[in-house]
């Protein structure tokens, strides 16, 4: 009896997991060409670029609020690196100047919730129009070329087996999971989400958590557009059309409450993951990407509604 | 014995968009002195703790510790002079441990947090108080009681703590519990830290209180030794006028059963057997958790049950809440803000949302019908606000109480169920509401009473019904009512 309850217990804790191996055990027997070191490494390299989006809007949807603007922001970041480079200058600097104007955009958007009191929705519905806009002004509209060995090994190099974007995606992993599971900042920024006003009672201070994550989430953004760019050789103002829902969808099925205050870093990664090997088994299946589209939102209901039932 | 001032606020002076909250409020406490602050709500208690704790900013006045002048411009100035609050409102952040959320805004100086150290610092200050919880809990999933304790050993996390503001500490917490937070009270009094305690309940500030300071509509009326002053004139100097007597009994002929339940279960309540007769208060008494609000839940059609119901002797399945209106039962619940209320409507909306389908004309709302409703009710009930188009959460807590209540009563009920209907109002406005009891029952309606407050059920009800963990464990009649009888079956 007692066994039973812990086993049932275990089971609803890890219900995401478990769905997780489920997948993994089905694909691998539909197709061989699966369930292969070279396969786990394209996953990885695939799940990265909408990984790192995740992790950074996970933390605004902790501090209480939500990120439209990051799909403009990645595609902002890409094409003014691009830009730089092409213009002749050093592709470590072009990264750092992309990374810091977004920064300002993540300020922005931080400063306009916290301190104006916008409902942070609102603010990134406009903002994700506004920086979509100036990326197109940026490039004219057009994709822009950057072809540098050193900055397209960003999207497209290895080390080792391991490809870079997996790399920089477990990089930035163990930074979030820094801040938010071990630092005072991250247990500040579950207490803004989960309760503002006592949060503010007891002196944190919150306007600048929540100014702070809107910061991370906008500098994470800008480094996934970053990789895509290098990927592709070329800063596109018009990708990461849409990647806030992917990314939202990641962090929602790891977890990540949206009326803030709960989520876990693994979690997170755990939804990345469902949804990268999804994608890419489907594909290996040959199944109809619209068919593909269908199921995908399925399984973020059942997952939210697997949720819901192990908190009652 | 209590010694020197140690704090001082002068002529504080606040307004809020032109209404004046605190009108020159002078306020005095002694080192290790318990100061009972009293007033009716809207006197402004609240908003002088806010200023105390830095969260308001005083228009005017002056604050000295130890009597040196000081300024608290933040919640950080306010905790480095030793000035803790636990605020009326559990604040608490519910994704957080209890060991994290007793430390919350004590994070030591650098980066990374030790775990294990808040942890077991938590414990010890836990410990040190005598409460006993698991400080690795999420406090999402405690009880409000524990929510409470955990609230106030939060209170308690600075080892400089020399003044605690507790406003209305035990309005959710079980009488032991009150006990044990006594005793700590106590323990501070004699380590020399100062406490001032808002509370309610006359009977605490009795037991535990030095001195009293009382406000009334912002403006300091009093202090006062708490052996010197009566009851009487302590709720004379409350509201500026003598409240000869709080309840005024007078039940009429009781009539035949209008509700029995007969073997009922649900998921929170175990075989309840339960009967109302027509013309009386029926109390149901217990400790927090005990399974009242669940019972009545059952009857209002909002949790799914077992078992039989009868209704003027006939038996009825009761599906929802509307089902159970049809049926002429009403609630007034417990948490008037969550589930009494439309905060950010208008009183206007609040009174008629009810009774709406009374005043439509095909799709068209009568509104002049409505208003008369509205006003009718105003009146009878003596709700004080400006105008009908106010945001019912602007309102005092007693009137937003009568705002709730009048939204039933104009449902014409036959059953009225009352859910702690006089929890943190003020005097005043309680025994206004004791006193439409009496005036309802004239009008024929039943009334099942749920109070925390023994001193109410045994002055209002003709019987009182016992619960303990989901299960009713005695009814005792009038005749027989005693404190310890009540009691003992409710622990």
């Amino acid at each position: 009896m007692e066994k039973g309850m812990k086993m049932k217990d275990f089971v609803s804790r890890s219900v995401t997991m478990i769905a997780f191996f489920v997948i993994i055990i089905i694909f691998s027997l539909l197709s061989d060409r699966f369930f292969t070191l070279d396969n786990i490494f394209n996953v990885l390299r695939q799940v990265s670029t909408n990984g790192i989006i995740a992790l950074g809007i996970m933390l605004v949807i902790i501090a209480g609020g939500i990120d439209l603007s990051v799909g403009s922001v990645s595609a902002f970041a890409g094409t003014l690196c691009c830009g730089l480079i092409e213009g002749g200058m050093h592709f470590g600097l072009a990264v750092l100047i992309a990374l810091a104007c977004s920064m300002v955009f993540g300020y922005l958007n931080g400063i306009l919730v916290a301190k104006v009191h916008m409902p942070p929705f609102i603010v990134t519905l406009a903002s994700m129009q506004i920086i979509r806009g100036l990326g197109y002004l940026y490039s004219h509209g057009a994709p822009i070329r950057a072809i540098n060995d050193s900055f397209n090994l960003l999207g497209n190099g290895y080390i080792g087996v391991v490809p870079v974007p997996a790399l920089i995606f477990t990089g930035v992993a163990v930074v979030i999971y820094l801040i938010l599971h071990r630092s005072k900042i991250g247990m500040w920024i579950y207490a803004v989400g989960g309760n503002k006003s006592c949060a503010i009672y007891s002196g944190i201070p919150g306007k600048w958590i929540e100014i702070f994550v809107f910061m991370v989430s906008a500098v994470c953004a800008a480094l996934s557009g970053i990789i895509l760019a290098a990927r592709m050789y070329s800063g596109q103002p018009t990708s990461g059309q849409g990647a806030e829902m992917d990314a939202i969808a990641a962090a929602v099925l790891g977890g990540t409450s949206f009326s803030g205050g709960a989520g876990t870093v693994g979690g997170t990664i755990l939804g990345v993951l469902i949804i990268g090997v999804m994608n890419n088994g489907l594909n290996i299946l040959n199944v109809d990407s619209y068919y593909q589209q269908v199921l995908k939102g399925m399984i973020i209901l059942l997952a939210i509604y697997a949720d819901m039932m192990k908190k009652k | 014995m209590p010694g020197n001032p140690l704090l001082k606020m002068e002529g504080i002076t606040k307004s809020f968009s032109g209404v004046t909250v605190l009108n020159h409020v002078n306020f005095e406490i002694r080192q290790g002195e318990i100061h009972a602050l009293l007033g009716e709500n809207g006197a402004g208690k609240s908003t002088l703790i806010k200023i105390l704790a830095g969260i308001y900013h005083a228009d005017a006045g002056r604050i000295f510790v130890n009597g040196k002048e000081v300024r608290i411009s933040s919640v950080n100035d306010a905790k480095s002079l030793g000035i803790r609050v636990i605020h009326q409102e559990i604040s608490l952040v519910p994704g957080l441990s209890v060991s994290d959320n007793i430390l919350l805004g004590a994070e030591e100086k650098g980066f990374f947090l030790n775990r294990k150290e808040r942890r077991e610092k938590a414990k010890r200050m836990m410990e040190d108080i005598g409460f006993a919880m698991d400080v690795e809990a999420l406090v999402g999933s405690l009880s409000i009681a524990q929510q409470q304790m955990v609230e106030i050993v939060r209170a308690l996390a600075f080892d400089n703590a020399r003044l605690i503001v507790m406003d209305e500490p035990t309005a959710s917490i079980s009488e032991k519990d009150s006990e044990k937070l006594f005793s700590t009270i106590l323990r501070l009094k004699e380590k020399g830290i100062s406490i001032i305690y808002i509370s309610h309940r006359m009977e605490e500030i009795a037991r535990i209180a030095d001195r009293l300071t009382v406000l009334r509509d912002g403006s300091y009326v009093g202090t006062e030794d708490v052996s010197r002053v009566s009851m009487q004139q302590i709720v004379k100097m409350m509201v500026g006028r003598q409240v000869e007597e709080l309840y005024h009994y007078r039940v009429g002929e009781i009539g035949g059963p209008v509700l029995e339940m007969r073997d009922v279960s649900s998921k929170y309540v175990r075989h309840v057997d339960f009967e109302l007769r027509k013309g009386e208060v029926h109390g149901l008494y217990g400790l927090i958790g005990a399974g009242r609000t669940e019972l009545v839940k059952i009857i209002f059609g909002l949790d799914p049950y077992e078992g039989e119901i009868r209704l003027h002797g006939r038996e009825v399945k009761i599906s929802s809440a509307r089902n159970a209106m049809d049926h002429g039962i009403a609630l007034v619940p417990e948490d008037r803000k969550k589930e009494g209320l439309f905060l950010n409507n208008t009183i206007y909306f609040n009174s008629v949302i009810t009774i709406l389908k009374s005043f439509m004309k095909g799709f068209r709302i009568h509104k002049k019908q409505a208003r008369e409703t509205m006003e009718q009710y105003r009146q009878r009930l003596n709700i004080k606000y400006a105008h009908a188009g106010q945001l019912a959460g602007t309102l005092s807590g007693g009137n937003q109480q009568k705002v709730v209540l009048s939204k039933w009563l104009s449902a014409k009920p036959d059953i009225l169920i009352l859910d702690e209907p006089t929890r943190g109002i003020d005097i005043g406005a309680k025994s206004e509401i004791y006193d439409l009891i009496f005036r309802l029952l004239e009008e024929n309606v039943s009334i099942i009473l749920i109070s925390s407050e023994l001193p109410e059920i045994m002055n209002l009800c003709t019987r009182v019904t016992v619960m303990r963990e989901g299960v009713i464990t005695g009814t005792v009649d009038r005749e027989d009512f005693s404190q310890e009888r009540i009691f003992r079956y409710a622990i």
